[in-house]
């Protein structure tokens, strides 16, 4: 089953009196397990779909269904519900609570869920994570104490926290220098073929477009292509 | 990471204006509390007063209180030693007691005759030992500042006056008042000089009687029968009232003088039995047994009974004068208190709008985003107001230490300036949960509008 499922989506903005499409006719499956990138340029509306996939925003039409559920159908605490369980979220801007340090930024995401980890399994899990992105001797830092490769680092970790099917990144490493960024791929691509999650990005880095199985390209807020690599036997 | 946790972290976050609405807090605490302790302190000095000198009931003849105060012989209590043997061996009552005592008001007129002046009084019979007694309670603490009567080890034919009384009687100077202006001569008394034949019969006819003392005067009333009946007294001492209306007809003397003068040869009467009580809060119980008592072996008796209260109106208007000025005090801050926590929390929405919107994306529900804030609110109107509780504690030690003295209406003396916040619980615990309800309701408003941001625009949000 594709996690992601688009079928005729629109989706318009509206300033002051005038209607601004961001997209139309929108159809569009995302592959499981796959290093999946909305790719265009500014403005082509890739981050307004990267929203309406991730369940933070909701088409003026069309369907959308994620891991099988018809998300559109679900009221505001059940979609909160959802995205808690089921996506995983990476900004640009790495995003992470100030007032908690990498341990707890990284633990938040499994209280919400209330996914069923016991006191001690969450923290294998947050501690394993951590680890895992390489900052486990950060685990006590705050925000403000790391770099910020080390703190997108703490966010993939965040975002993988929950076991999500799903982890969304917009441009992820359009506010880090190339050497950072190329960590950072390298490092979401590991972690995605090790959990077996499926990736969605929005990004024009050509660093990401290279790791990328699938690439979108959207312009005007419709897609102009879908280019998908082989899958290694 | 619980709400509580979360919500405490970002308070910390932004110190300084944490300190600040803290600070707003606090002094709105301590200015509640330090003027609630102060009318607090005035309510008990008052209801001291009043105990002291008219207990916490009397029993009085019914009808008295409303039509009998210039009447004593029409509304006395005929067997008032038996009632007053009833209540103070009553089980119920007993333990509440601390003086029961008898008194009797009259109205009359009172003249120093040597000097040719009189004025209207209003004279007061009383059980000199027993009234001392009634002045020693002080159930609330105040620094001792008991005075017995200057009527105490006097002859029966005593009395004691107010200072307005003596200044008309012209009784200042044989009674050592200070600050007591003299009388200036009528016009009559500066007229032309009695002819000698005149003037040696009244030299001969004031000759013939013995010498009176300079304090003498004489208390004209109606008795029992109305015709006047004249007692001669000799005024121990001049003391002020402290309200000029009460100065200037004030005289006390011994109930056994004022009963002869009323009732003659009859049997003696009172206006009022006093009943002082342990506490005022023994005030219901005391009056529901009074009126059971009344009802049963005191049914034969027209009596009535009224709490200080009631006997003195003033006591009421001054509390409920206070009280209108606390409201008013703590209303005025409560909307301050108001204002600034709402305008702390609606800045945290704003600069945290991301963060918002960061929450929500990652599956915080909208509720949660409201707790949150709310939890902000709640926390810093905890916080605040135990700090600003302790701090009126603190305030209010150092004023009660400081020696500062006042004089309150009605009083001749300057009493300790005193503010009582500690020991008054329900005060404090009143103060502290208002504060927390109105940094809770104010943070209300900002946590909803946080709550019903679009997760997109929140993200967006720079």
């Amino acid at each position: 089953m594709n996690p992601v499922v688009l079928r005729n989506v629109a989706k318009h903005y509206r300033l002051d009196a005038v209607d601004v499409p961001a997209l139309a006719d929108i159809d569009l499956e995302i592959h499981p397990e796959r290093f999946t990138v909305l790719s265009g340029p500014s403005g082509s509306g890739k981050t307004t779909l990267l929203n309406l996939i991730g369940c933070i925003d909701r088409p003026d039409q069309g369907d959308i269904t994620v891991d099988g559920q018809a998300v559109l159908t679900l009221r505001d605490d059940a979609l909160s519900d959802f995205r808690a369980r089921r996506i995983g979220f990476v900004f640009q801007n790495f995003n992470l609570l100030p007032v908690l340090n990498a341990y707890e930024n990284v633990e938040y995401p499994l209280l919400l869920a209330g996914s069923g980890y016991s006191a001690k399994q969450r923290r294998e899990r947050v501690l394993g994570l951590l680890d895992a992105v390489g900052l486990a001797d950060k685990a006590r830092n705050r925000p403000g104490q790391l770099s910020g490769g080390q703190r997108q680092r703490v966010a993939i970790a965040r975002a993988l926290a929950t076991e999500p099917m799903l982890v969304l990144a917009d441009e992820p490493t359009a506010n880090l220098d190339s050497h950072t960024g190329a960590a950072i791929i390298a490092l979401m691509r590991k972690m995605q073929r090790e959990l077996k999650v499926s990736f969605v990005f929005s990004s024009h880095d050509p660093q990401v477009l290279a790791e990328a199985d699938d690439v979108v390209s959207i312009r005007d807020g419709r897609i102009t292509g879908i280019r998908r690599m082989e899958v290694a036997a | 990471m619980n709400t509580f946790r979360l919500a405490l972290r970002n308070l910390l976050r932004n110190h300084r204006r944490s300190l600040t609405t803290l600070l707003a807090m606090m002094v709105g605490a301590v200015s509640i509390l330090l003027f609630g302790g102060y009318s607090g302190n005035i309510n008990y000095g008052l209801q001291t007063d009043f105990v002291k000198r008219s207990g916490h009931i009397q029993i009085q003849h019914k009808d008295y209180f409303l039509y009998g105060s210039g009447n004593p012989a029409a509304y006395g209590i005929a067997n008032y030693q038996h009632i007053i043997d009833v209540v103070k061996n009553d089980p119920v009552l007993k333990p509440m007691l601390t003086v029961v005592t008898p008194t009797l008001s009259l109205g009359g007129i009172a003249g120093n005759f040597a000097q040719g002046v009189s004025r209207t009084v209003l004279g007061s019979g009383v059980v000199v030992d027993e009234q001392n007694r009634m002045r020693r309670w002080n159930d609330y603490g105040f620094p001792d500042r008991y005075k017995p009567l200057a009527l105490s080890n006097t002859p029966v034919d005593s009395a004691v006056i107010g200072t307005g009384v003596a200044r008309v009687l012209q009784l200042c100077g044989p009674l050592k008042v200070a600050h007591c202006p003299q009388a200036p001569a009528k016009a009559s008394e500066t007229g032309a000089a009695a002819p000698d034949d005149i003037a040696a019969l009244s030299a001969q006819e004031n000759s013939d009687k013995p010498a009176q003392p300079a304090t003498r005067i004489e208390l004209l009333a109606a008795n029992a029968h109305g015709a006047p009946n004249v007692a001669g007294l000799n005024v121990v001492q001049a003391v002020p009232q402290g309200v000029k209306e009460l100065d200037d007809l004030f005289v006390m003397l011994h109930l056994a003088q004022a009963q002869r003068l009323v009732y003659g040869g009859d049997a003696p009467q009172a206006t009022a039995i006093v009943l002082q009580l342990q506490h005022t809060s023994q005030i219901p119980a005391a009056q529901a047994r009074l009126e059971t008592l009344m009802k049963t072996t005191l049914r034969d008796d027209a009596l009535e009974i009224h709490d200080f209260a009631t006997l003195n109106p003033s006591y009421g208007q001054i509390t409920g004068m206070f009280a209108a000025i606390f409201g008013f005090i703590a209303i005025l801050i409560g909307a301050i208190v108001l204002f600034t926590v709402g305008n702390t929390m609606s800045m945290a929405v704003v600069e945290r709008t991301v963060e918002i919107g960061t929450l929500r994306a990652i599956g915080l529900r909208r509720g949660g985003i409201r707790r949150l804030f709310m939890a902000e609110g709640l926390l810093l109107g905890i916080i605040g107001s135990v700090l600003g509780v302790l701090m009126a504690l603190a305030l209010a030690w150092l004023i009660n230490h400081g020696g500062l003295t006042w004089t309150p209406p009605g009083n001749v003396e300057p009493v300790p300036l005193m503010v009582r916040v500690w020991g008054e619980s329900r005060m404090i615990i009143g103060t502290m949960l208002g504060l927390v309800l109105v940094a809770v309701t104010s943070a209300w408003w900002p946590a909803r509008r946080a709550a019903k941001l679009q997760i997109v625009d929140a993200l967006r949000h720079v």
